[in-house]
């Protein structure tokens, strides 16, 4: 089971009613949850619904719709790697296959409370791949090493000079 | 003496390879030498091969040096790079540059070169002279210029801009909306980002003079959440723009309203499709809606609203300011002005090069790119974004404009290139055409929902062997039903790259299938 103590109702609520007075608030009211408590707990559904006058299954649906809302907890890394066109070219399928069969991490499952590494589209840096954003900051011309050592917690600027050096 | 100015981008690209770590280091050196300096944290000047790219103000211009790593910065100090000095990662003047000089810099033409956070380097550079002359102008008179300047919507579809705004212009209501469409999520563009980051007074200025054209008083830019730098700079920007007047409750004094505000996507690729995009922004699922009616109609909140590229008001202020015709100028045929082209995937020099339309894909890619940066030869080019069309190298000649492109069943996009060497294999990127539409259709209409998953087994069970040609046939008619049933783009131009792959590369969906390795 996931460990989802860090959420806190009272201060979630705040949040909402902070919140609820924008224009179209739902997003930005999921995206404040999710930076304060790292994901949204189900009892969000509730305090969104009454907050915004929706139907539990229409704040439901919102939650469920986008890829970035998360249900539980990401891993104290979070690594979310590029594998569009632009870093396929450069070869970032090899480096997941290659951080799967050399370094045992599996991108889409490795998901614990120590990593998550997963697949997005596009990090505009496509001119620089294969890229990852991790913790937030990008990473240029990864390859599987410098991608295991980040899975295994190594420093995220020692991998951003690292990647400017092998050029 | 004043201390030198020494610019390290901040550039989400530029950081990606380790500026943050070059700028400490040099703030450093300068400290131990004594050296008086301003750090300046610009934006790319996009070329991004030579990122982290250090430049210094001098009395004889800006010069280069990159890619920098920090190792490098002492042996910079020692050869009087603060002066211009020469030094094995020396590139001379920065605008004297090749790859510089032979652009057509409209758009991007401040993107590196100032603070982009500061209001008076933005001024000093020419900003808000659009602005100012579109508060002298009448709201028909702005969008007659928009019109004149022949500027057609930069995310892909090349409507113009101008009737565009004519449409909310003549909508008689009390509210209206702009807004900006920077959910660049095409694989192989960063244009949008690259333009936040360097240049945000130029959005905030677009949007301002679209707001005056239509008579709309607020305005959101809806930015992906991959674009994280992006959106911090976004929001500093319209906090200053609207702490000096330049938003706010009277726009440089004029007495007319315009505000507006950064919105953070969630990750879903559809967003990007406009009508998703205003459900996204009003709190909703990123779900298509039927068009009519148009969003100049009925809009955000059901409300008249301009739905703009981001490059597209980028390019506005300039048009404004210069007038219409010498942004008219460039170009060529139907497609005036400029595209900021973004040079991706496996290429030398990728990077952001903005020209007239016209050039070939050729100028760009070997001119530019200097080919492959493995070295092995072009096999595929994709233009336009995931669903554009994968060109074969003997199509390189073609010129990059909206009507050129359409003819051989491709088409422009946001200007995203992306290069493909000779160990691309074609039918696994037609198998991700339909596998991405799989993921990110919004599965309001059948043909995209059902149809990309189909196209997978389709193209796995050509790949493996299975009945090829009766496959082939069912791919070619699930193709043809895509484009012609699905709601919008997503499902609608899916087709594209898978039908390009097999036009251009058949052998790849011919090859003697490879045994099923035991899992």
């Amino acid at each position: 089971m996931p460990d989802t103590s860090a959420w806190d109702d009272g201060k979630a609520r705040e949040i909402v009613v902070r919140l609820a007075g924008l224009e179209g608030a739902t997003l930005p009211i999921l995206h404040a949850l999710q930076d304060a408590f790292g994901f949204i707990h189900e009892s969000a559904t509730d305090l969104i619904a009454e907050a915004l006058n929706l139907s539990r299954a229409e704040a439901h649906g919102v939650i469920t719709f986008y890829h970035d809302f998360r249900r539980a907890p990401a891993g104290r890394r979070m690594i979310q790697i590029c594998r569009a066109e632009a870093c396929q070219a450069n070869g970032c399928e090899d480096v997941v296959a290659e951080l799967r069969s050399r370094h045992g991490v599996d991108v889409d499952k490795q998901n614990d409370d120590r990593l998550t590494i997963q697949t997005v589209y596009c990090l505009g840096n496509c001119a620089l791949g294969p890229s990852a954003l991790v913790d937030g900051e990008l990473v240029g011309r990864l390859d599987a090493e410098r991608l295991a050592g980040l899975c295994a917690g190594t420093s995220l600027e020692q991998a951003q000079i690292a990647s400017g050096a092998t050029r | 003496m004043s201390p030198v100015r020494v610019f390290v981008p901040a550039d989400a690209a530029a950081l990606s390879v380790g500026a943050q770590a070059v700028a400490r280091a040099i703030e450093a050196e300068a400290i131990a030498r004594g050296a008086e300096i301003e750090l300046v944290r610009n934006g790319t000047r996009g070329m991004l091969w030579l990122e982290p790219l250090v430049e210094v103000h001098t009395e004889n211009g800006r010069f280069a040096y990159g890619p920098v790593a920090p190792r490098d910065v002492a042996s910079l100090f020692d050869a009087g790079f603060l002066t211009g000095g020469g030094h094995r990662l020396a590139h001379g003047v920065v605008e004297a540059m090749d790859w510089m000089r032979r652009q057509s810099r409209v758009t991007f033409a401040r993107v590196g070169e100032i603070d982009p956070l500061s209001l008076d380097d933005y001024r000093a550079h020419g900003g808000l002279k659009g602005l100012a002359r579109a508060l002298d102008a009448s709201g028909a008179e702005i969008v007659e210029a928009v019109r004149a300047s022949g500027l057609r919507g930069r995310g892909g579809a090349g409507f113009p801009t101008g009737v565009k705004w004519k449409t909310v212009l003549d909508a008689v209501v009390a509210q209206k909306y702009v807004v900006c469409n920077a959910d660049e999520g095409d694989s192989g563009t960063f244009a949008d980002r690259m333009l936040i980051e360097g240049d945000p007074f130029l959005l905030i200025e677009g949007m301002a003079i679209a707001g005056l054209a239509v008579g709309a008083t607020k305005g959101y830019v809806y930015i992906r959440s991959e674009y994280p730098h992006a959106f911090r700079m976004m929001e500093e920007a319209i906090l200053r723009a609207r702490r000096a007047g330049v938003l706010g409750a009277s726009v440089m004094g004029s007495g007319r309203a315009f505000d507006m505000e950064a919105r953070l996507g969630a990750g879903a690729y559809i967003c990007g499709e406009e009508t998703s995009l205003l459900e996204s922004l009003e709190g909703k699922r990123g779900v298509v809606r039927a068009k009519p009616p148009l969003p100049a109609l009925q809009g955000l909140f059901g409300k008249p609203t301009i739905v703009n590229n981001l490059l597209s008001l980028a390019a506005v202020p300039s048009i404004l300011a210069d007038g219409p015709e010498a942004y008219a100028e460039f170009g060529v045929g139907r497609s005036r002005g400029t595209l900021p082209f973004q040079l991706a995937g496996n290429v030398k020099r990728g990077g952001l090069v903005e020209l007239a339309f016209g050039a070939t894909l050729r100028d760009l890619i070997e001119g530019f790119g200097g080919g492959t940066r493995s070295g092995r030869p072009i096999r595929a080019v994709q233009v336009g974004g995931p669903l554009g069309a994968y060109l074969p190298e003997s199509q390189l000649d073609t010129p990059l404009d909206y009507e050129a492109l359409a003819s051989i069943g491709a088409m422009l996009g946001h200007g995203g290139v992306v290069v493909f060497d000779d160990s691309v294999d074609m039918a696994k990127q037609a198998r991700f055409a339909f596998e991405f539409c799989a993921k990110e259709s919004c599965g309001k209409c059948t043909p995209c929902r059902i149809g990309a998953v189909r196209g997978v087994e389709t193209v796995d069970r050509i790949v493996a062997g299975v009945e090829r040609d009766k496959n082939l046939a069912v791919l070619a008619d699930l193709n043809q039903l895509m484009t012609d049933g699905s709601l919008c783009a997503m499902g609608g131009l899916t087709p594209m790259p898978v039908a390009s792959a097999l036009r251009h590369f058949p052998e790849d969906f011919r090859r003697a299938p490879v045994a099923q390795a035991a899992e």
